[in-house]
């Protein structure tokens, strides 16, 4: 799992400040550049973060459609289940 | 430590406490969204087998089944946790958990308070890529995510 890794759980909590450089977030961290930039590769494989050049520099954010887009849907999913679920124990047949 | 929020719902039923439980867990084939089965046949039957330890699954008409997750803890008629071990690609995947508590809430003799939490969603996290990639498969997560979001736009508009 992607944030199973709490050095790369710090990595993307960095992200929620705002969008940062790898050289940023190491920065606030006891861990290299590269140790960084291979945490940020596996978020961004797992769709938690996005990247884009800034200038000469690449910034990374978190991509508000990966976890968000699941909760959304769950949420959605859950309000048409219950509500078929109200209709059924109300207004369905005998329960043996 | 990342977390999403849980799904939180709540809804009241006019049933008594015992009915509300019994229609959720034994008859959930006549609720549950058909549309959601994530079989290749139409959805016949949803199981929810009455023990801590027992299958949650789906039955198509063509015989076929696939799990949804496995119950948690069975306690009727107040309450029930069941695993959903169904990741963002519409898939079985024994080794996600995500858990679903199911209280039921006695309001008076003929009146019920459902409340239900979808929680520790984050674990679907690192699937969340992938699932975006899925939108060509017709019961893909990209396309039901698709239409909800136009159904949220809509909605948001009038």
């Amino acid at each position: 799992m992607a944030l199973a890794d709490p050095t790369r759980r710090r990595v993307f909590e960095e992200l929620r400040r705002g969008p940062r450089s790898v050289g940023k977030i190491a920065a606030r961290m006891p861990v290299s550049r590269p140790a960084v930039s291979q945490h940020l590769a596996v978020l961004k494989k797992a769709g938690l973060v996005g990247d884009r050049a800034l200038g000469t520099r690449r910034v990374y954010y978190i991509d508000p459609k990966g976890l968000a887009a699941i909760r959304i849907w769950l949420d959605q999913f859950w309000d048409e289940a219950l509500s078929a679920f109200q209709s059924e124990v109300e207004e369905g047949g005998v329960v043996e | 430590m990342i977390k999403i929020a849980p799904v939180r719902k709540q809804i009241t039923v006019k049933a008594d406490q015992s009915r509300a439980f019994v229609v959720f867990t034994a008859k959930m084939s006549r609720w549950w969204p058909a549309t959601h089965s994530i079989l290749k046949s139409p959805l016949k039957e949803c199981i929810v087998e009455p023990r801590a330890g027992g299958r949650w699954y789906s039955v198509g008409e063509d015989g076929s089944s696939c799990q949804t997750g496995y119950v948690i803890e069975w306690r009727p008629p107040e309450r029930l946790v069941l695993a959903w071990q169904i990741n963002p690609q519409w898939q079985y995947d024994p080794e996600l958990v995500t858990e679903v508590e199911v209280n039921f809430i006695a309001e008076s003799a003929d009146t019920t308070r459902v409340e239900l939490e979808h929680r520790y969603l984050e674990r679907m996290g690192d699937k969340a890529a992938d699932a975006r990639n899925a939108v060509d498969s017709p019961r893909g997560w990209g396309l039901i995510l698709e239409s909800f979001r136009v159904a949220v736009e809509e909605q948001s508009q009038t």
